[in-house]
């Protein structure tokens, strides 16, 4: 399945999660924020939200320090 | 209008002061980020403050913190309005000595046409982000600000309309790469300067940004 993540493309299998794809690029979830088709998914949804082909991921990692 | 705001004025005109006057702006975290940038924006002319921080100050917030020996034990937002005052004494500002979580994250900075993630836990960046995007009010945060050195990596990218992220989006502080004062209070400044970019040139501060 075809998908666009952080604007390259890639091949994903069908029914891949949010969560398992961040987990896949070896990101925390708990420090990730992920937009879909420019809208945000919240992180207790990643579980549960799969891709669909030709979607469009952002995934931002946020580091510490403030 | 004080003295204060005069002098600002005279740099901005007064037509750009009362719009300013009249934005409301969050700050989440009153630490290296929050301090330094509530200091600029106060500067800048901006008067209306939600300042948030759960913390006390220490001395070994000193070495990048707007805030001063005396003020140690303090909680943060005490101190930093304490300071803030002094260079504008007609701030009108709401303090919240508290940690922000899921339950509270919308109420505290309901009606900010502006909220500043200014925290330290990545993890409630990610929260404040998930919070804030999908309102209509201005969100700037910041990710990667330790170390010294290659002071340019220190950007602003725009990752929506309402989203500013400044930062390296790589150094985490960690005992390499402490939090030093020079990029602490740069990316603090480049999150000030978005805010007042944004409300001196592209908008008018509406009222209808409550999440």
């Amino acid at each position: 399945m075809h998908v666009i993540i952080n604007g390259k493309p890639e091949d994903i299998s069908l029914g891949t999660t949010i969560q398992k794809l961040i987990e896949a690029k070896k990101l925390d979830p708990s420090r990730v924020v992920a937009e879909l088709n420019r809208k945000i998914v919240p992180g207790d949804q990643f579980q549960e939200t799969k891709l669909q082909e030709d979607d469009r991921l952002e995934l931002l990692q946020f580091v510490g320090g403030g | 209008m004080n003295s204060t705001e005069k002098g600002i004025a005279q740099h901005i005109g007064p037509d750009a002061l009362a719009r300013l006057q009249q934005v409301r702006i969050g700050i989440a975290g009153a630490g290296g980020l929050g301090s330094n940038c509530a200091h600029f924006l106060v500067r800048a002319g901006f008067k209306r403050f939600v300042l948030v921080d759960f913390d006390r100050v220490e001395f070994s917030n000193l070495n990048r913190q707007f805030f001063f020996p005396d003020q140690v034990g303090l909680p943060k937002v005490v101190a930093l309005a304490a300071n803030l005052l002094r260079i504008n004494p007609d701030l009108k500002m709401e303090l919240h000595a508290t940690t922000i979580c899921p339950r509270n994250v919308r109420r505290l900075f309901a009606g900010c046409d502006a909220v500043l993630e200014c925290v330290d836990d990545p993890s409630v960046k990610k929260l404040l982000a998930e919070a804030m995007l999908p309102t209509a009010a201005l969100f700037v945060a910041a990710s990667g600000i330790a170390g010294c050195g290659d002071a340019d990596r220190i950007r602003v990218r725009r990752l929506r309309a309402n989203f500013f992220l400044v930062g390296d989006e790589q150094t985490a502080v960690c005992p390499n790469t402490p939090p030093l004062a020079p990029l602490v209070a740069l990316a603090a400044a480049k999150q000030a300067d978005a805010v007042l970019f944004h409300f001196l040139h592209t908008a008018n501060p509406s009222r209808k940004s409550t999440p």
